[in-house]
């Protein structure tokens, strides 16, 4: 760089830009946290929804599977999963509690996490009311 | 070495090493997972070993982080370590803390883990990559106030150059970000929302702070080029990577039930992240190539400007090519994300934590550099690591492309298993990528115990 950009100008620019947008995504953080409740399905968060996400987080669920995209690529987005087993709760909670202790052979398979029957009621409750977050269409179809 | 107290950064650097070939091996047991499903199971899951793989690639790259600081500070501040007894207790601290909580995942089941550390109290675990019981985290707070506060009063005493200020504030926002963690709502959108402020915040916002002033420590040492020219750089640079970096984190909020309006911010600011990572590239060649001195540490030469391309092609090329929000409707969460989440951080913080040890280590021995010989091995370690890498990336991108075709977006989507199943081959070949990235760790890891060649007698006062 020649000499006419010098190097307190390149200072300017640095502490200049960089509260600019710290600024300008405070303001964007504050707007969202105003419209965001339109979207979050904050009313459907009952105390078993909120026991469900203490399921889903102290059993690492987020370690194999995604969660509205975000998670682990190994096994199937869960975001959904309660319109793709046909809007059924009793359908995850049997999916999950009848998994085998020793896997199948040769392929991947959910572990059996013992969960008690309030423990899957709540995980269960935990994706319905996730699936009724507003995520823009996403995904795209049923399959996640 | 110039000052004495530098030495601490060479535990610091060994730590790294090694728990990056743990990190290796867990990442090779889950690319077998992925084709050969019940590998291990029940005792190791995949979802063990990927927190473990993960975990333990953040923890050697703080570890590699706390090393450089502790090695470059001293230097350009001109003094001291303000004390180096507690930048090594904090080592023993951090060490030992990360080793049992990669033991408890191991050995414990992870709900009986969050029992045993009381989670119910502070619950924080159970969300990806802070998946740390909370009394970890609280360690991590502990350790990071201890280490901000011996740098910081390092520094304050000392010369105040633009390298380690940039250093000292990437470390701080580093340590103020991960406050956020402790955050986790019953509403999923808000915690989501907030998570974001330490992953994106981190990876492509203060990091970037922490690689740019390593870089351009390591680029004053080895090409001799005048400070001012490299300050000046570093500042354009780091501007760049938070004018585009802040606001980029919009590419986060388009599907998680936060307003719409955040595919159009993301996707304009994301789209120009690639920037500073081209600018970086950029800077360190024409600095190498306006070199004033031939220093005899080649290696450490080519890890500062393999970092500087590879950050760019992981973390710019393959970060824009799912980064607009039409493309990421249908990209977000597939193996696209896996391939660019493994060369944006080889690229970017892998290599740059290598450059420092490639740099430091050989002066922390009591050479300028190592000798040829093991200048070479580690060179060729360089390009088997480097080589596979790519590889990696191109097989996990070929099968994101596959799997968003067969289950997004083509006329009759299949299901995550099905599909899985098709794009096996792909996944076995980046398992073989991963076999040789291991065997040019292990080339790395002799490097430093090659014996004989002409020595690099330690000047006593280098640059």
């Amino acid at each position: 760089m020649s000499n006419v950009f010098t190097k307190s100008m390149a200072r300017n620019i640095y502490y200049g830009g960089s509260l600019f947008f710290i600024l300008l995504f405070l303001a964007l953080t504050f707007d969202t946290s105003g419209k965001t409740p339109d979207r979050d399905n904050h009313a459907a968060i009952s105390a078993q929804v909120a026991h469900g996400k203490r399921v889903w987080e102290e059993n690492n669920c987020i370690g194999c599977h995604t969660l509205l995209g975000e998670g682990a690529y190994f096994a199937p987005e869960l975001g959904n999963v309660y319109t793709r087993f046909g809007n059924s709760t009793d359908a995850i909670i049997g999916f999950i509690k009848g998994r085998p202790a020793g896997g199948i052979p040769g392929r991947r398979s959910m572990p059996q996490f013992n969960l008690s029957d309030e423990d899957l009621a709540a995980v269960a409750a935990f994706l319905k009311y996730t699936s009724e977050i507003n995520t823009a269409n996403w995904p795209p179809n049923v399959q996640g | 070495m110039q000052y004495q107290s530098q030495a601490v950064a060479k535990p610091y650097f060994i730590a790294a090493i090694g728990l990056f070939v743990g990190q290796i091996l867990f990442g090779l047991v889950m690319g077998l997972q992925y084709v050969w499903g019940d590998f291990l199971f029940p005792e190791i899951p995949f979802n063990v070993a990927r927190m473990v793989h993960t975990n333990l690639l953040i923890v050697w790259l703080l570890f590699g982080f706390m090393g450089a600081a502790y090695f470059l500070v001293p230097e350009e501040s001109e003094r001291e370590l303000h004390s180096p007894r507690l930048a090594l207790l904090l080592f023993w601290v951090f060490l030992i803390a990360g080793a049992l909580t990669v033991l408890g995942y191991l050995l414990v089941p992870y709900a009986g883990l969050a029992k045993l550390t009381g989670n119910e109290l502070l619950p924080t675990m159970g969300r990806e990559f802070l998946e740390q019981p909370t009394i970890t985290k609280l360690g991590i707070v502990i350790v990071a106030l201890g280490f901000l506060y011996n740098i910081g009063m390092t520094i304050l005493g000392g010369r105040k150059t633009v390298v380690n200020l940039v250093m000292l504030t990437g470390l701080t926002g580093l340590a103020l970000l991960f406050l956020f963690a402790f955050y986790n709502p019953d509403n999923l959108v808000k915690d989501k929302f907030y998570w974001w402020w330490v992953v994106h915040l981190w990876v492509e916002g203060v990091w970037e702070l922490i690689l740019g002033s390593i870089l351009a420590f390591v680029l004053i040492k080895v090409t001799g080029v005048d400070r001012e020219v490299i300050e000046k750089w570093l500042y354009v640079i780091i501007a760049m990577t938070l004018i585009t970096g802040i606001i980029g984190t919009g590419h986060h909020y388009y599907w998680i039930g936060t307003p719409e309006y955040w595919q159009w911010w993301g996707s304009i600011f994301s789209a120009m992240e690639p920037i500073p990572f081209f600018m970086m590239t950029v800077f360190a060649f024409n600095m190498v190539n306006q070199r004033r001195r031939e220093h005899p540490n080649q290696a450490a030469v080519l890890w500062a400007l393999g970092t500087a391309v590879m950050a760019f092609l992981g973390a710019g090329v393959w970060g824009f090519l799912h980064t607009l929000a039409p493309v990421n409707y249908y990209t977000h969460g597939t193996q696209i994300t896996a391939a660019h989440g493994h060369m944006a951080f080889y690229g970017a913080y892998v290599m740059i934590v290598l450059t420092i040890i490639s740099y430091a280590m050989p002066i922390l021995r009591g050479e300028e550099a190592s000798s040829m010989r093991s200048q070479v091995l580690e060179m060729w370690s360089f390009w088997f690591m480097t080589v596979s890498m790519v590889f990696i990336t191109l097989f996990l991108t070929a099968a994101g492309i596959l799997q968003v075709f067969l289950q997004r977006y083509s006329d009759t989507p299949l299901p995550f298993m099905q599909v899985q199943e098709k794009v096996e081959l792909f996944y076995w070949l980046r398992e073989l990528a991963g076999v040789v990235f291991l065997i040019g760790l292990v080339m790395y890891v002799l490097s430093f115990f090659v014996k004989g060649g002409e020595r690099y007698v330690a000047a006593t006062d280098t640059a």
